[in-house]
């Protein structure tokens, strides 16, 4: 029996792990929270500065894989310049999207978050993915 | 040795096209192993040790004999000697809540190597924190190995116990446990060794190298998963007081109190994993059968390939030893810029199974200023293929993750 070589590395995800837009230390940050994978070891520190209801700046430094550390730099694209509500709303999005749950139309609304759809095929992976969003999730006090 | 014959041995490997090198987690197991233990539930169960009636006594007899196999296969002198317990750090935490509670107190000290898997580490933290002993490491080198001065410093007049490793499940080089032996033993104080990466590809003779307690999993020696083993010297175990108590484990009991049975019994409370015990007993069969003069060619073989093939690709960095004699079968690597994690995920996407994290050595990758890593771990039954696969889906990581 061969073996199918699959590549989900697409280049979206490199890029954005190899030189991320966010990821350094925030001045003056309004909210900030670790958030841990304890099986596989990713951890992220996240950081928002918010005026009012608005996320006006972001950003994020951690240690783990190119999916968890990626997939919080494409968040952090998406969320600045958003409200709280957008904000998890768009978490809600990504959330039920890696359960392959989300319609296409949902999915576009992630622009390049929705590179990391097929994630959804990978259980293993799943966790890394969501990372960045459930600490987002956490620190807008969605739970 | 005929390999397609060995591999036909191993239905997981005839039926599963992936690579299988996370042989340092758990072996697979032969089919006269599955056979065995199969066989005990199917012709011989019953509970052991109390039943007069036939089936019960062959229960017995199965588990009794297996024991003696396990005697046989590390040379100890004595069927009392051999405790069967679920696996390695069962084993550990028998020695450590029994032995070292009993007699190790405050100002003692204890002395744990810094390669120790998890398993022989925390035990040993939980004694010296319980008894007010000292906690002291025996620091190694960067290629693993512990230099005649580190080892005379760390053990003293003031040590009472040594946790040391044979083979570390990180670097795989097999360590002179006969020095560190003698260096507690002219201190007074008692050597537990884990054996439980060496077992599968060395000779292990407790008559030999002189170990107080020794412990080892059965499922990394292609035995079942649940069935561990504990050797101890007589004289120690006989001084113990029991870990586990209750049925199994006793003489006679009294509204007040209760005579322990005679070794190995008394460390064996509840119902025995009889079947696991002989499925471990009929792996020992196979492994002799093989041979480890084979084994270890094997194994040097295939470590030379991976190693070779690995020293080509730019980027790539071995933890431990240059040489293939010192792995044991254990490969651990680092990419650089690329997480564990992601390696692993390219090489299971290329059908190569590979350990990545911190292998439960988490106070050794400190040492050796490594956050996480990768591990290959070969067994005889690998092929040249499956070293070749590897090795061809690990020179393509970086690129696949972006890096030119």
């Amino acid at each position: 029996m061969e073996i199918k070589s699959r590549n989900f590395y697409n280049e979206i995800l490199t890029e954005h792990n190899m030189h991320p837009d966010y990821k350094h230390e925030l001045e003056n940050a309004d909210l900030r929270l670790e958030g841990v994978n304890p099986n596989c070891g990713d951890d992220i520190w996240l950081e928002l500065k918010l005026d009012g209801d608005v996320i006006v700046d972001g950003a994020y430094t951690g240690d783990g894989c190119a999916i968890s550390q990626a997939s919080a730099d494409i968040m952090l694209g998406l969320i600045i310049g958003k409200t709280r509500e957008e904000a998890l709303g768009l978490s809600d999005i990504f959330t039920r999207m890696i359960k392959g749950e989300a319609s296409d139309e949902e999915i576009d609304s992630l622009e390049e978050a929705s590179a990391l759809r097929d994630i959804a095929h990978m259980p293993a992976r799943v966790k890394c993915a969501v990372l960045g969003w459930h600490t987002l999730d956490e620190l807008l006090g969605l739970e | 040795m005929d390999i397609s014959r060995i591999r036909n041995d191993f239905p997981l490997l005839m039926k599963e096209p992936t690579a299988y090198l996370d042989n340092a987690a758990t072996s697979q197991k032969p089919d006269c192993v599955i056979e065995a233990e199969k066989s005990f539930y199917v012709n011989h169960n019953a509970n052991t040790l109390r039943g007069f009636y036939p089936l019960s006594m062959e229960a017995t007899e199965i588990y009794e004999n297996a024991r003696k196999t396990v005697r046989d296969f590390i040379g100890a002198p004595s069927d009392k000697e051999i405790i069967f317990t679920r696996n390695a750090t069962e084993s550990i935490n028998l020695v450590a809540y029994s032995y070292g509670l009993t007699n190790i107190g405050r100002g003692d000290e204890i002395v744990v190597s810094i390669a120790e898997h998890h398993s022989n580490m925390l035990p040993w933290q939980m004694v010296a924190r319980v008894k007010g002993a000292g906690l002291k490491y025996l620091e190694c080198e960067k290629d693993g190995s512990f230099t005649d001065e580190a080892i005379d410093e760390a053990i003293t007049e003031r040590t009472k116990l040594v946790a040391f490793t044979h083979v570390s499940n990180v670097l795989g080089l097999c360590n002179d446990i006969g020095k560190v032996i003698r260096r507690a033993h002219d201190c007074g104080a008692v050597c537990v060794i884990d054996a439980s990466q060496s077992i599968p590809h060395m000779k292990i003779d407790v008559g030999e190298n002189d170990a107080d307690f020794l412990v080892f999993s059965g499922h990394k020696l292609l035995g079942p998963m649940g069935i561990g083993v504990l050797y101890g010297k007589e004289k120690l175990l006989d001084k113990m007081p029991p870990f586990l108590t209750g049925g199994e484990m006793i003489d006679s009991v009294r509204r007040d109190g209760a005579t322990y049975a005679a070794l190995p019994h008394k460390f064996e409370a509840g119902t025995v994993n009889a079947a696991g015990a002989a499925g471990l007993a009929q792996a020992m069969r196979y492994i002799e059968e093989v041979g480890y003069d084979c084994i270890r060619k094997r194994d040097e073989e295939l470590t030379a390939r991976a190693l070779k093939g690995m020293k080509d690709i730019d980027h790539v960095n071995i933890l431990g030893s240059p040489s293939y004699k010192d792995h044991n079968g254990i490969i651990t690597f680092t990419v650089d810029d690329v997480h564990p994690h992601d390696v692993s995920a390219v090489l299971e996407a290329d059908g190569v199974d590979v350990r990545a994290g911190h292998h439960c050595a988490q106070p050794l990758l400190e040492h050796l200023g490594v956050r996480s890593a990768t591990r290959a771990s070969i067994m005889f039954y690998n092929t040249g293929d499956e070293i070749d696969r590897f090795v061809r889906s690990l020179a393509t990581v970086r690129e696949r993750l972006g890096y030119r």
